[in-house]
């Protein structure tokens, strides 16, 4: 086996970043130059946003509902069951439902991404693209980038009710909490600042989501193999940044408040 | 004669320029002060071991490659100095089929060959006037709604060429057009570049590892009465304008036609030509 040097790795880091910087302004450019290929962000947003709902859905829903029986056992210790919906709340709208959210979507599309771009660069279709006279840059990165990240707010939107749902079901159902206490206290605990943390948040993480999942699509090299491991890479890069940079902004909306 | 008697680039006569154009990728050279010309209305042969730079020319043409050092001109402009913004106008007039064709495997064979005229928004009638004109060249008309995957090797390297051909280019890249294909389809597709080059006069590069391709083409016309190609035997009736390049490591070690191919005395190139 090959050993590289630790001069080598570093380069090689910082020129993945140089590459990711240039695609991400790319891809933010492109929105202010003609053409915008709609058609294509259309059908980016009904794969990415239609596509992803049950998932989402389904992880929005199993979420609040292990969220209500952990907090409820806790809760029962100190007599206060009521606070059920306040604790659902709370950490589904801040944290819970932006994050889990955008792994799943991470899970989801940064890999067909990854992958379908991959496919394309191995077998010189985006060559093809060049060639033909169309910026593949514009086709096929910007319409990704712009739809995970309009799609990744009415996703997490969703993906919180469903998680309150999910409590609620549990509380209602389980607990014998009454149904007006239960979201009476889940509304009346967020403040504008939590609506805020948990609506900017998914919107960073989206951009994240796409511009990692083209950036290995884009960058894809040796062939099929080549392409598997571009996809690997892509989930598993997209999901390390969203949790680091989810801990950035929570400090930053924290020290914000 | 040098294609800079006044410093500028003779692109009346001369559709391609390479002037000591040097690549390399990582550690290793590919490319190492390549110059020739590619007259208007020439076909090239590109020849070469693998490995030996010849795709990499091609990338090259079309700016989808920068050199490390050196000039190109293509149809007058100095494309080593182009940004891709400006690149997208000249690649319309410059045609390119791909060694496995790169068709987009989302999209019909209609697509496929619409493609540039459909990102140029073209009226609907004009760009389904023009795809069954390419694809009867091809004559793969009936093909019009399969999808690449429905289409075997020559059929998608015919469509391949329909694609390139549908602006009409004043250059068109061929990058081993005949590669992996049986030596009957092989044929057929030679026959169709050898009537694009004698019907329409597009200058090319064809690029190849295969000899007898670049034989066939120096040694044949195309006949628009029956239709086929015939061979010229050894009279040169016809202007065919074919000439041979070979590259070894990167470097050019023959230019020529194809009598003089035939007489060199270099054990390398006697080698791989015999």
């Amino acid at each position: 086996m090959e050993l590289i040097s630790p001069l080598d790795i570093a380069k090689r880091f910082l020129l993945a970043v140089q590459d990711y910087t240039f695609l991400s302004l790319r891809a933010v450019g492109n929105l202010f130059r003609k053409p915008l290929y709609m058609a294509d962000l259309v059908q980016q947003s009904d794969f990415i946003g239609v596509g992803s709902l049950p998932i989402v859905m389904l992880t929005g829903m199993f979420t609040g509902i292990v969220l209500a029986l952990n907090t409820s056992k806790t809760l029962e210790q100190f007599g206060s069951l009521s606070l059920t919906g306040q604790l659902v709340s709370f950490s589904m709208v801040r944290e819970l439902g932006p994050v889990l959210t955008s792994l799943m979507v991470a899970g989801r599309n940064a890999s067909g991404m990854a992958s379908e771009l991959g496919s394309m660069k191995v077998t010189e279709q985006i060559d093809a693209m060049r060639a033909l006279g169309t910026d593949p840059y514009k086709k096929l990165v910007t319409p990704r980038v712009t739809a995970t990240v309009f799609m990744m707010f009415f996703l997490t939107i969703i993906s919180d009710l469903v998680g309150l749902v999910g409590g609620w079901i549990i509380s209602f159902g389980m607990l014998g909490l009454n149904s007006y206490q239960y979201w009476n206290s889940a509304y009346q605990v967020l403040k504008y600042n939590d609506v805020i943390t948990g609506l900017v948040k998914p919107l960073v993480f989206g951009f994240i989501i796409a511009t990692v999942g083209c950036y290995y699509g884009m960058t894809t090299k040796g062939g099929t193999q080549g392409v598997g491991r571009s996809t690997t890479q892509a989930v598993v890069w997209a999901s390390v940044l969203i949790l680091a940079t989810d801990a950035v902004l929570t400090q930053l909306f924290i020290t914000l408040r | 004669m040098s294609s800079f008697d006044d410093g500028a680039p003779d692109t009346v006569h001369k559709a391609i320029i390479f002037e000591d154009v040097s690549i390399s990728f990582d550690d290793l050279q590919v490319l190492e002060g390549v110059s020739f010309e590619l007259k208007r209305g020439e076909t090239k042969i590109v020849l070469g071991i693998a490995g030996s730079g010849k795709s990499t020319i091609l990338k090259l043409c079309l700016g989808l490659l920068k050199p490390d050092s050196g000039h190109i001109y293509v149809l007058g402009h100095d494309i080593t100095t182009m940004s891709e913004e400006d690149l997208f106008d000249l690649r319309s007039k410059v045609g390119i089929v791909f060694q496995e064709s790169a068709l987009f495997d989302s999209l019909n064979v209609r697509d496929n060959v619409a493609f540039r005229l459909m990102e140029e928004h073209l009226p609907e009638a004009e760009i389904e006037r023009r795809v069954r004109e390419s694809l009867s060249f091809v004559e793969l008309e009936e093909a019009i709604e399969k999808l690449p995957s429905e289409l075997s090797g020559g059929m998608r390297r015919r469509v391949g060429i329909a694609r390139a051909i549908i602006t009409h280019p004043e250059v068109l890249l061929y990058d081993s057009p005949t590669g992996g294909l049986d030596p009957i389809t092989s044929t057929t597709i030679i026959e169709l570049i050898m009537k694009q080059r004698d019907v329409y006069k597009t200058s090319a590069l064809l690029v190849s590892h295969r000899l007898q391709d670049g034989f066939t083409l120096a040694s044949h016309y195309f006949d628009p009465v029956t239709r086929h190609m015939r061979p010229t035997n050894g009279v040169p009736l016809r202007e065919i304008h074919t000439r041979f390049m070979i590259l070894r490591e990167g470097k050019v070690i023959f230019e020529g036609t194809a009598p003089e191919l035939g007489k060199v005395t270099d054990p390398y190139i006697k080698e791989y030509i015999s």
